[in-house]
């Protein structure tokens, strides 16, 4: 808005001046690259995005292939991570879940951060009462510690996959609401909303427009650790049988199979739960490096 | 102060009331008649229409809700329909074993994270921070239930040791299952702290960091008072502030991970209760189960706060 003048007062930078947001955005990807840990977490998260996507057209064995002869072989050269209590090829099963894993993580997030966000730019948008009955809402469903709410949410709806996507969206809902809340409050405090306000733009408008693109950061970060608190709490609702049904080749699933083969047959239970750390320790790195980098007290 | 404590309390009960409200709903949210779920689904008519009865589910749902309500603040949470003992009763004994493995595993997480997250920030970027650090990271991204299993089958079941090792021959130490002794209490707090320990960690590391930079701890360095002492008195007594809350939300965290936990160790309380009831579509006792252990939390909370208010009287309320 205010660059038009610039244009005339200084024709050397008459060229289209780079836009405030984006510029942020490189110094953003730059901190984010200088992060070791944070490019090892991205570069795992692609990797396996690639597993989820190319790796079911190429494993070795079918996931849900059953050769009883073969029932609970220890890693061998042709099966890499042995077989289970069906003679199926573990590590093709770990292969095919990948996608199912991301899948989980992906949509329960976006799912909870959706309504979480929206609930949190009313509350702190509009204040006064709508806020407080928004934020004691919110405070309602933190009162259950942990995985507890997802779980009556599972008990309600049935063990599924889906519903445990919708219990977990449903569990993450405040975590979102609580700090797109406090984000909201202190841009909407910036004198440019007033001036936005007093121009007549509508509610909608500001809220879109003006509000939610200055408060992204804090929400992608939220929302890249908030994928893999997801993925432990789905894994952990199928392995207590409450998610994904058998045969689906899902880790929590599996490891739950694995844990009757704890004497004779330790690697049922060893490979899945490997496959959640590092999914769910590639998010980490990645949500705390993204925390870093959108901090601007952190230097470049 | 006092006027605090007081304006909290009050705070919560529209809290409680909203928890109620849906632990209450858990039943009637269920798709289906939850009498003829309950009664299972070849079950005769009479039976479907005694439980219904028992249940009160032919009322309308405020008065439903209300003799619920009362009942339950007379301490009678219902009966349970596998057993037919009432719900208090059933949670009863299950009540302190939660309670014990979230404390034990709270008091473990704080020694150890406190711990490793002094080491870290005394000596930030060293071999010793980015090891602890690492570990951290690790310990925050592994499931429990797993972590759990690995132990159970290295500790309990054991690793047979070659000869050569002196005095011991395998590594069957502990007890894979049960609550009670200590032989089976050591891996369901380790399971259950581990994540704990490296939220902890993580906390302290950044909050010693935070204190370590302010100009009142480079003044006592100055003036030449002991590094020891600077850590341990001046900064870690302020950089422990912001870790009691952290403390505090992680025990209610363990009340719920305690799920998983007594799940893979098959320890007899109230999260090995909730998962045997859901499975067996013994309403009463879910909701109860759920009521208490939201309940725990909401004054494990209460107390974290008063605490925190306590310790950090700068803090502006308002």
């Amino acid at each position: 808005m205010s660059h038009s003048t610039e244009h005339i007062d200084n024709p050397r930078t008459a060229v289209k001046p780079p836009n405030p947001r984006f510029r942020n955005w490189n110094i953003v990807l730059r901190k984010l690259k200088k992060n070791k840990s944070a490019m090892i977490g991205g570069f795992l998260i692609l990797f396996f995005i690639l597993v989820a996507l190319i790796g079911p057209y190429i494993t070795p064995y079918a996931p849900q292939t059953q050769i009883m002869v073969n029932k609970l072989q220890p890693p061998s050269f042709e099966h890499w991570f042995g077989t289970d209590n069906f003679g199926r090829d573990i590590f093709s099963r770990i292969i095919h879940g990948t996608g199912l894993t991301l899948l989980v993580g992906f949509f329960s997030v976006l799912l909870g951060a959706t309504v979480g966000v929206l609930f949190g730019i009313i509350a702190g948008y509009y204040g006064g009462r709508i806020d407080s009955i928004i934020m004691r809402l919110m405070d309602i469903l933190l009162a259950f510690p942990g995985i507890l709410l997802a779980l009556a949410i599972v008990t309600v709806l049935g063990g599924s996959l889906v519903n445990v996507i919708i219990a977990v969206a449903i569990s993450s809902i405040p975590v979102f609401a609580r700090i797109v809340r406090g984000s909201t409050l202190s841009v909407k405090k910036l004198e440019y909303i007033d001036a936005m306000k007093a121009l007549g733009a509508s509610d909608a408008r500001i809220i879109f427009k003006h509000i939610f693109p200055n408060i992204t950061s804090p929400i992608i970060v939220q929302a890249t650790l908030n994928i893999a608190t997801a993925i432990l709490s789905a894994s952990g609702l199928s392995f207590l049988g409450l998610g994904a049904q058998p045969p689906t080749p899902e880790w929590g699933a599996m490891l739950s199979d694995g844990r009757n083969f704890l004497y004779n047959a330790p690697h049922v239970a060893l490979f899945p739960g490997l496959a959640i750390v590092a999914v769910v320790l590639a998010f980490n790195m990645l949500g705390d490096g993204l925390r870093d980098a959108f901090d601007p007290k952190t230097k470049e | 102060m006092f006027k605090y404590i007081i304006r909290r309390i009050i705070q919560t009960i529209p809290v409680l009331i909203g928890v109620s409200i849906l632990v209450f709903s858990m039943m009637h949210l269920v798709p289906g008649d939850p009498a003829q779920i309950m009664a299972g689904e070849s079950a005769p008519k009479e039976q479907v229409e005694n439980i219904r009865e028992r249940l009160g589910l032919n009322d309308p749902l405020p008065v439903q809700y209300l003799s619920y309500i009362g009942d339950a603040l007379q301490g009678d949470l219902g009966n349970s329909m596998r057993s037919g003992r009432d719900v208090t009763s059933e949670i009863g004994a299950r009540f302190w074993v939660t309670v014990e493995l979230a404390v034990y595993s709270t008091i473990v997480a704080v020694f150890i994270g406190l711990i490793a997250g002094v080491i870290s920030a005394t000596r930030k970027y060293s071999f010793a921070d980015t090891s602890l650090m690492l570990i951290a990271l690790f310990g925050l991204s592994m499931p429990n239930f797993w972590l759990g299993l690995m132990l159970i089958q290295w500790f309990a079941i054991g690793i047979d040791l070659p000869s050569w090792v002196p005095f011991i021959s395998d590594t069957s130490w502990f007890k894979p299952s049960g609550w009670g002794s200590f032989q089976q209490v050591v891996l369901p707090v380790i399971t259950l702290g581990t994540g704990s320990a490296a939220i902890i960690a993580r906390m302290t590391r950044s909050s010693m960091l935070d204190v370590i930079g302010q100009d009142y701890i480079r003044t006592a360095r100055a003036k030449g008072v002991k590094e020891r002492i600077v850590v341990y008195q001046h900064a870690l007594k302020n950089a422990l502030i912001p870790v009691v809350t952290v403390v505090g939300l992680q025990f209610g965290g363990l009340l719920g991970g305690a799920v998983l936990t007594e799940s893979v160790f098959a320890v007899n309380g109230m999260g090995k209760l909730i998962i045997d009831s859901i499975k067996a579509r013994d309403f009463p006792v879910v909701q109860g189960t759920i009521l208490v252990v939201a309940l725990l939390f909401v004054i494990v909370n209460l107390i974290v706060d008063i605490t925190y208010r306590y310790l950090n009287k700068r803090i502006d309320l308002d």
